[in-house]
This record gives C-alpha cells, structure tokens and sequence, in this order.
C-alpha cells in the first residue's frame, strides 16, 4: 500500500483506547491479577527460613502483647461480663479476630498505597488493565486472610468455641470489609501518584482507625461511655460493624452485633458510606488510570 | 506483499495522533503543599511531544521510524503501544508486543522465569501459554546458566538480551521496537539481524525506532523521519536516511551562517562563500562521490598583483581535510584594480565523509601566503551526505578484493622469495 492511498478508516473498527483501569478480557485480567498477587506473595516469603510463620507473627504477637495487657493489668474479659453467656466471654478469641481482620484492613490499603507507582516498570512499558495492580494487593491480603482465619479457627475451638449457625454469616461479613478495604485501596493508589505524602499519612490514620474501632475495647465498655445514638455513630464506621458483627456471628452470640446496636436506618448507612467509598475509589482510579504513565 | 481483500487494510494506522505534555513549573507532589496553597495556581508548561501523526503501516510491513534524541519516537511508540493516552485515532489490528526502552517491565526481584511468565500473561497469553514460552525464551536469549537468578543480578547486556528474546517470542502480529541495536555486543546485534530478517520472511508487521540507518535502510520498507514532535517525512528509508543525516548534523543552519569572522589588513575582502554541485546550483548540502565545487567572491580594496587565495576544508573536529590554493596552478593569478570582484573556484570530487564542513578562506598578497589581506572563518558550511558513514575522514574510491589462495601457507612462500632475492 502506498503512502498516499486512502485509508479506509471507517473499516478499520475502534480505534484503541489507550490505557484504561479496566478491559473487556476479563480472563487476562484475572490471570493478571491473579498471579502478580501470586508472585508478590512468593516475593515476601521468599529466602526467609520461616517463610509463611512470618506473616502470622505479626498478628500473633500484637495478639499476644495486647492481651496479657489488657487481660492481666487491665482486667478485660474478666470477672462477671466474661462468665459463659455474658459479652466478654471468649474475650481472648474475639480479640485475636478483630486483629486478624485488622491486619487484613491494614495489608489492603497501607500495601496499595504506594503499589502503582513500585510497579512502575511494567506500567511505564506494557499495557494492561491498570485496576490489576491494587487489586492484586487486595488478593494477596485475601491469602493472607485465610491463612490467619484458620489460625483463629484453630485457637477458637481450642479456647471451647462450638460451631454455630450464625458462621454462615461469616462470608457476607468478609465480603463488606473486602469491598469496603478495595475501595479504599483504590482511591489511596490512585492519589499517591500525585500527592506523594498520602503514605505517612495514611500510617498515621490506620493507627487511628485501630484505636477508633473495637478491636481491643470491648464494645460493652463503649457502651458503657457512650448515649445508644453515639454508639450507632460510633458503629457507622465499617470497620466497626464488621468486626463487632464478626465477633457476634463467630465467636460468642452473647456479645452484641450490628442489629442490637443500631436500628435499621443507620445499618443501611453504613452499607451506603461501604459503597460510597468503593464507587468513589473505583471513579478516581478510572479517572486517573489513562495518565499514570506519565505521571509517574 | 499485499494481496487483496481483508488483508489490505494496515496493521497500524494513525490519524491525526497529538500528545501534550504538561510540566509544572513547580511539582506540587503533597497533600500539604495543596493544603498550605490551595490558591496557589501551579503554573504548567505544555510541551507538544507529537503533533498530528498522521501514518498507516501494511499488513507485513517493516516500518522504520528514525528522529534525534527527543523528537517522539518513543512517544509515539507508547501511545500505538497504548500506554500513553493521546488525542486523534490510532488502530492496531493484531496482537502487539512491545520493547520499549530496552525493557518489557521486569521486575527486578524476580528470576527470569516468573519475569517471563508475568510478561506473557500480560500480553495476553493464558498462564499455560506463558509458562510453556519460558524455554524458547531462555533458548534465545542464551541464559541458561542464571535462569533461577534474581534479575537484578543480571547485568545490563544479560537484561536486554532477556527483554528483546521476551518481546519476539510471543506469537504476535505487530511487534514495535524500540533502540534495540543501541546496545549489546556484535554477536548479539548480529542475533537482532538474523530474527529481522526472519520476522521479515514470515510477514510479520514491524515498527522499528532506530538510529542505526544502515540498519534502517537495510531491512525497512518504508520510515517516517520524526523532527520535535512533528512528522518531516514519510517514504523510502534510503529517502529518510538522508534526511536524518541532514538534519542530524545540519543543526541550526541559520546559526552557523550567520556572519563570518574576517581578519588581516583589509585589502581585500571574502563577500561570499558557497557550495555548488555538478549542475552549478548552489547548495548547502552534496552527497557524497559527486563534483563539488567550492566559489569564493572576493572584492578588492586596493590594486593588487598575483595574490593567492586559499581555503581549508575543516571537518567538525577541526582538522583540515583539505587546503587549496591558487599559487600552486596560478602563481600569477594577475592584477587586480580596487574595487574588482573576482571569483575562485575551487573544484574535486566529493569523497569527505559524510558530515558538515566549514572553510576557512585565506587572501594573500603575492609572497608567502603570511601576509594576509583577509582570512574568513566560521561564515559558511556545508554538508556531506552519504549513506553509511565508514568512519574515515574521507571516503576514497576503494577496490576491494577478495581472492581464495590455495596454499596452506600463503605468505611464507612470497617472504622467502623475497630474501632470496
């Protein structure tokens, strides 16, 4: 064909579209996520002795501080709230849960962070769905998650948790906290690119988010301090509903979960802040996904 | 090479692709630079890194695109490879790999396997697909014995080689290739060679980015000359070739033309220098093995008898290539009343190196040549072109023989002849 024929443009089809956050081959874009989570994963463990323990000492060790803290000297979960049927009962296992859901929370959005721009080597030369790279995180975290699940198993019916039926609850509970740590980790990978202070902020805000959310304190003793309409408040927070209703569903049905804590209305709101944060995220990463490239 | 139907629509085609920059003057990189200063405009740069592209390569076409350091090629080559997001409409119909530069995005934690196997499945290959490429790859690019080392071990000619066996190993339709040749050792270009010209018989269709023109004239079809973002020329590469080298060492033209320097003591003066080629045109540029001619007006302030006019030839390290004068065949070149122009020439054929030349005119009153009435410097330059810079200083005619001699020794025999002559 020579230069100056004409180019029949029409019949060439789409042009392409550049780089997106997004593809319609979603059998790549799961092989891609997939296995980037696969080989970070593989990277953390990799050359260390220990392997897999390590990333479960991280949690066990948190676990072990915290409770003869609050345990010994601080006398949580003991006396008369953590008789059998009371709410503080199992205390030991509903903290090492709330934990483990928190290392979850925290592995998503602290590792997402900072993730678009580490990876971008592969980002600056090949083209792929952009949304593939703080989604792996989150996968990897999902791993990871299992992992400390079967650990808290293990520990809970050690510790004389019988099976019950509000564990089928277990998997809608992970499901909210997935979607709502993926929208965080979405939008937080999306402004690092352009503000590069979101990391230590972001440090800062997960230890604040640990200490506002019931992973230590009981929630009896939040009730306790606060009016039922501050607790509903207080129980807007996701992290807060998750891991209450998760302690409620698994471990001890005494303890009180979301439905007890907060009508019906403020229940729905705190699924819609859930999905704010995901359809907010998942926006700005779209937004920004064509430009990353460059702005690396 | 085009036959008809589905097949004579282009693999790539391009219209009318743009892609601005923006550079802020002052990076805002923090949440508290914005909260500090949330008035404060940040100032931007635009800087137009292509304007209107407008290309299409054929179906099994070996495109070249050629273009000095920072002109767009790798621009472009990102925004067909669709990593960058640009204005206008660009289509690929094909699968693409892409090398671009000299990498694939590896990871440098990993060893090449996982590298390997990552690149394939972000070409789209299925996990299956890419894990059974891992040995082709690993064949080619000759790294068996690292094949379980961290690549960050590897150095940078093990990386390339690794990157560009990643990038041709992938069945694809359309590769795009960024300065490949610009690095590795002989044998490895020699490899880069071989698998152009195989990729050239299966048809495939290649976007080649290279500064190399023998290698651009060797194996494209067609290229496109790309000058600050902006496409000068698209057409045969030898047509191409010419125009890089052109505009490779023909930088600023204006600049170097601009008033010459002159010396001595003024009783004569160059008023112009230039370049004519055999038809007698003036021209600023002469490819190389044809007549050149070098003219030189004169005026002359006072009346002179028999000066001598000279020009050195330098070349861009300024060594003088060639010196010329009259005194050898017109010692007594005549007289000459004030106010007379007069005309030298200064003819031979063109066998300089390509690359840009200055003379340098000396006017001298009859004698030595030391007594100077005018020395004019700097004022004038021209060009040599030519397709493949040998890397002499000039390229004289040269007869090369090659002849197969039977002995087992050959030159013993000539030696011992000679001694016992």
């Amino acid at each position: 064909m020579s230069a100056t024929e004409a180019i029949p443009y029409e019949e060439l089809g789409r042009p392409i579209s550049g780089p997106r956050a997004l593809t319609s081959d979603w059998n790549r874009f799961w092989h891609l996520t997939f296995n980037i989570a696969r080989i970070q994963w593989k990277l953390r463990f990799f050359g260390s002795a220990l392997g897999y323990l390590w990333q479960l000492m991280r949690p066990l060790l948190l676990f072990t501080v915290l409770y003869t803290f609050f345990t010994v000297i601080g006398h949580v979960g003991r006396g008369a709230n953590a008789r059998l049927g009371e709410p503080e009962h199992f205390y030991g296992v509903q903290l090492l849960s709330s934990i483990v859901l928190f290392t979850f929370f925290s592995e998503c959005t602290v590792g997402a962070v900072a993730s678009v721009v580490s990876q971008e080597a592969v980002v600056r030369k090949v083209q792929f769905p952009r949304l593939v790279i703080p989604l792996s995180m989150v996968l990897g975290a999902v791993f990871n998650l299992g992992l400390n699940l079967l650990v808290v198993l293990i520990f809970a019916l050690f510790s004389g948790v019988r099976p019950m039926l509000t564990w089928l609850e277990l998997p809608v509970i992970l499901f909210v906290l997935a979607v709502f740590s993926t929208g965080l980790a979405m939008l937080l990978s999306a402004l690092y690119v352009y503000f590069r202070d979101i990391q230590p902020i972001w440090d800062v805000l997960t230890q604040v988010i640990f200490y506002a959310s019931p992973v230590i304190v009981p929630l009896s003793s939040v009730q306790a301090k606060l009016s039922h309409t501050l607790v509903e408040v207080y129980m807007l927070n996701p992290l807060a509903s998750t891991f209450q209703q998760f302690r409620h569903a698994m471990v001890n049905n005494a303890t009180p979960g979301i439905r007890e804590l907060m009508g019906p209305v403020w229940i729905c709101g705190m699924f819609a802040i859930v999905a704010a944060v995901f359809a907010l995220g998942f926006v700005v990463f779209n937004r920004s996904a064509p430009y990353v490239a460059e702005n690396l | 090479m085009v036959n008809g139907g589905e097949t004579a629509l282009p693999a790539i085609a391009a219209r009318g692709v743009n892609k601005t920059f923006r550079i802020p003057e002052q990076k805002v990189h923090t949440l508290k630079e914005r909260a500090l200063h949330p008035r404060r405009r940040t100032a931007y740069q635009t800087f137009q890194a292509l304007n209107d592209i407008t290309f299409s390569v054929s179906r099994g076409e070996f495109f070249g695109i050629a273009g000095r350091n920072g002109c767009g090629k790798s621009t472009l080559l990102k925004c067909i490879a669709g990593i960058y997001q640009c204005g206008g409409d660009i289509w690929c119909r094909g699968r693409l790999s892409t090398f671009i530069e000299l990498g694939v995005g590896f990871n440098m934690d990993l060893a090449a396997r996982d590298n390997v196997v990552m690149n394939g499945i972000m070409m789209g290959l299925s996990p299956r697909e890419a894990r059974k490429r891992y040995d082709s790859v690993i064949d080619f690019a000759e790294l068996h014995d690292f094949r379980d080392l961290k690549i960050k071990n590897y150095s940078s000619g093990m990386l390339v080689r690794l990157a560009f066996s990643v990038a041709i190993q992938v069945d694809a339709e359309i590769l795009l290739i960024d300065e490949v040749l610009a690095v590795g050792d002989a044998a490895f270009q020699q490899k880069c060679y071989d698998v152009f010209h195989a990729m050239r018989e299966q048809g495939k269709t290649i976007v080649l980015v290279t500064h190399d023109m023998s290698a651009l004239q060797r194996f494209c079809h067609r290229a496109m000359l790309l000058e600050r973002g902006s496409m000068v020329h698209v057409g045969e590469a030898s047509d191409v070739a010419e125009r890089y080298l052109e505009i490779n060492f023909g930088r600023d033209p204006e600049a170097l033309d601009a008033d010459g320097e002159h010396g001595g003591d003024g009783d004569a003066r160059v008023i112009d220098v230039w370049a004519e080629d055999a038809r007698g045109d003036r021209v600023p540029a002469i490819p190389q093995g044809q007549r050149l001619s070098l003219q030189v007006l004169v005026e002359f302030m006072v009346d002179v008898e028999d000066p001598q006019a000279e020009v050195q030839i330098h070349n861009e390290d300024q060594k003088a290539v060639l010196v010329a004068s009259t005194w050898v065949q017109h010692e007594h070149s005549g007289r000459f009343s004030a106010g007379e122009r007069v005309q030298f020439t200064f003819s031979f054929d063109n066998v300089l190196a390509p690359g840009r030349y200055s003379p340098v005119v000396n006017l001298a009153h009859r004698g030595s040549g030391l007594d100077v009435m005018d020395r004019y410097d700097r004022g004038f330059s021209f060009l040599v072109r030519a397709n493949l810079p040998m890397g002499g200083i000039v390229d004289l005619p040269t007869e090369v023989g090659i002849r197969r001699v039977d002995s087992a020794v050959p030159q013993s025999t000539d030696v011992e002849r000679e001694l016992s002559a």
